[in-house]
């Protein structure tokens, strides 16, 4: 099967050499080519699984706890300004 | 050649939980910076989103008060790119299975007519009911924010606000004019409020609206390339936004230009809108069945419990209000966009007396003085309705006097700014101050007489037909009554000693 790598590497912002973008592409390729054989079956009455677990509706009340998350995260960014994360200059999107 | 637009709307609403939408953290406004995070906001591995059932029981409220099609089945998907205001590097949001599917919304609009008439400048041209069409309304958790001002070399990421419940409400495009996005917005805001889902406050971010806009030529079904428009900071910017997108489209195509597919920014200082310009990123998405979270099915009675704790909704209102008051429509209109301004009038007619015997003269009244005067003042000093230090039971005193005339309109207007001022009751005021009005015929017959006496020129005018020369006789019995004059007594009192 046919795969865009550029596109796909570009998409996971993944600087890939050469020979990585020959190699991926191939494997990808052959992924995709091994899970084509479920093509063979007739789904057609079968709804789409969107999770493994026989489970659903699992909630949580809504109630307001403080964590001190930020500090150790802060604590562990590249780079911070206060009680702030500083990254590299963005353009708005 | 006629070009029209084509215009649907997508406005994101925050729904009022204490919590965010997959984890425990605070929601409040204006905390420290990263002060609301923690380990599933922050996006570390290992961590587990957990859905508030609240979130999604407002989420359901809108729907429903929407007249969407509530799903039976729902799911959560991850929403992939690459930003700094996503920790995570994928929102998580609905694709194919959103809560709320398709419905519709009666919007009251002019559509770009002008608010008046032509002939008679105050008639207020009646509103047209247009239905727009809503797409779906789905749930997302917000973004981070990003600061860049003020900061040369980096910008700083505050992830307060990731996480924090959201509904996207997808318009169909069925607008036509700005003005019809505006009243859509305005409508919208306005069940958003009654149903108490949010607080639709624009500056704080709970209430957002993005535009898209194309325009195609009149008669032609396909519709023309569309751009969308972000930055949009109140509904009057919306409007403004589409009047320039609208005209900048119809020139280009008239220049023989190609429109492209894109997302402009307004600039509200300049007033125009310009395209963003980011690299050609690829808009693939990839949206995915977000693994950590189970599907959702949501029985018939669940949706119908909701139902049933729905308000009487906006426009309802307005039409109870014209049937049950006999107040106009567009009185009507007004009074119901904010619910506590309509409570506010309904709870000011209950305190008046003409309410039992001519009830539609007393909502006339209420109305008259909560829009004209009672709003004036607020707006003047910014105050909002619920805020207000008359209440309406004061107000209903007022008016009151004004309907036993004990009071004339223009002396009631002072007592309202002394009550404003000072918190007193109307009646108290009147009683302090000495204003009742005076509706003693034997006072007021002495000062026609000497009023008549006083203005021979005047008199003659008037004998002669000239009806404008009674307002100098008006003025000047009210002058020797120090204005307080029963105006009607005055009136019949002059013209029956002018006819003598």
């Amino acid at each position: 099967m046919e795969i865009n790598i550029e596109k796909i590497s570009e998409l996971a912002r993944l600087n890939l050499k050469p020979e990585e973008k020959h190699k991926l592409a191939q494997d990808l390729g052959a992924i995709l080519e091994y899970v084509k054989k479920l093509d063979v079956l007739d789904t057609k009455d079968v709804e789409p699984t969107s999770h493994v677990l026989n489970m659903e509706n699992v909630f949580r009340a809504d109630e307001a706890k403080p964590t001190d998350a930020a500090r150790k995260a802060l604590q562990h960014a590249p780079e911070t300004e206060g009680s702030f994360f500083k990254v590299p200059k963005v353009v708005q999107r | 050649m006629q070009y029209e637009p084509v215009i649907g709307l997508e406005v994101h609403v925050q729904l009022k939980t204490k919590s965010k939408l997959f984890c425990s953290c605070a929601t409040m406004f204006g905390a420290e910076g990263n002060r609301n995070t923690c380990p599933v906001c922050l996006g570390w591995p290992g961590s587990l989103p957990v859905l508030n059932e609240v979130a999604l029981k407002l989420g359901i409220r809108v729907g429903l008060a929407l007249n969407c099609k509530v799903a039976e089945r729902l799911k959560f998907d991850r929403k992939n790119y690459f930003y700094p205001d996503l920790p995570k590097a994928y929102q998580i949001s609905q694709f194919d299975m959103p809560v709320n599917g398709r419905g519709w919304l009666d919007v009251e609009t002019k559509g770009g007519q002008a608010p008046f008439s032509e002939e008679k400048k105050k008639v207020p041209v009646p509103f047209i009911t247009k239905r727009i069409g809503i797409t779906r309304a789905h749930l997302e958790e917000d973004a981070g924010k990003l600061l860049h001002e003020g900061i040369a070399d980096g910008s700083l990421v505050d992830y307060n606000r990731g996480g924090i419940p959201l509904l996207e409400i997808v318009s169909e495009p069925d607008i036509r004019s700005p003005q019809e996005a505006y009243d859509y917005l305005t409508a919208l805001k306005a069940i958003l409020q009654y149903i108490e889902v949010s607080d639709c406050d624009m500056e704080k971010g709970s209430l957002r609206c993005d535009a898209n806009v194309s325009v195609r030529p009149v008669g032609q079904e396909k519709f023309g390339t569309k751009v969308e428009i972000k930055n949009l900071n109140s509904f009057k910017m919306v409007q403004k936004a589409i009047q320039y997108e609208i005209t900048r489209q119809t020139e280009a195509i008239g220049d023989g230009e190609t429109i492209v597919q894109e997302t402009r920014l307004w600039n509200d200082a300049k007033g125009t809108t310009f395209s963003m310009r980011s690299k050609e990123e690829a808009h693939d998405y990839r949206y995915f069945p977000e693994p950590d979270l189970v599907p959702f099915t949501l029985s018939r009675e669940t949706v119908e419990e909701i139902r049933k704790t729905l308000p009487e909704l906006p426009l309802e209102r307005a039409k109870r209000f014209i049937k049950e008051y006999g107040i106009s429509e567009y009185d009507a209109y007004v009074l119901t966009q904010e619910r506590k301004l309509a409570e506010y009038f309904e709870a000011c007619l209950k305190g008046q007396i003409l309410g039992k015997e001519d009830l539609s003269l007393s909502a006339k009244l209420a109305s008259n003085w909560i829009q004209t005067e009672l709003l004036a003042m607020l707006n003047a000093k910014n105050i909002a309705i619920e805020d207000c230090s008359i209440s309406p039971q004061a107000l209903a005193g007022l008016i009151r006097l004004v309907e036993q005339g004990t009071l004339s309109g223009k002396t009631a207007k002072d007592v309202l700014q002394e009550m404003a001022a000072t918190g007193k009751a109307a009646e108290v005021i009147v009683k302090e101050k000495g204003l009742t009005q005076v509706s003693d015929t034997g006072l007021i017959e002495k000062a026609v007489e000497k009023a008549i006496a006083a203005n021979p020129t005047a008199v003659a005018e008037f004998k002669a037909g000239k009806q404008k020369a009674l307002g100098a006789l008006v003025g000047a019995v009210m002058k020797e009554t120090g204005g307080k004059a029963n105006p009607k007594v005055l009136n019949e009192i002059l013209l029956k000693n002018l006819s003598k």
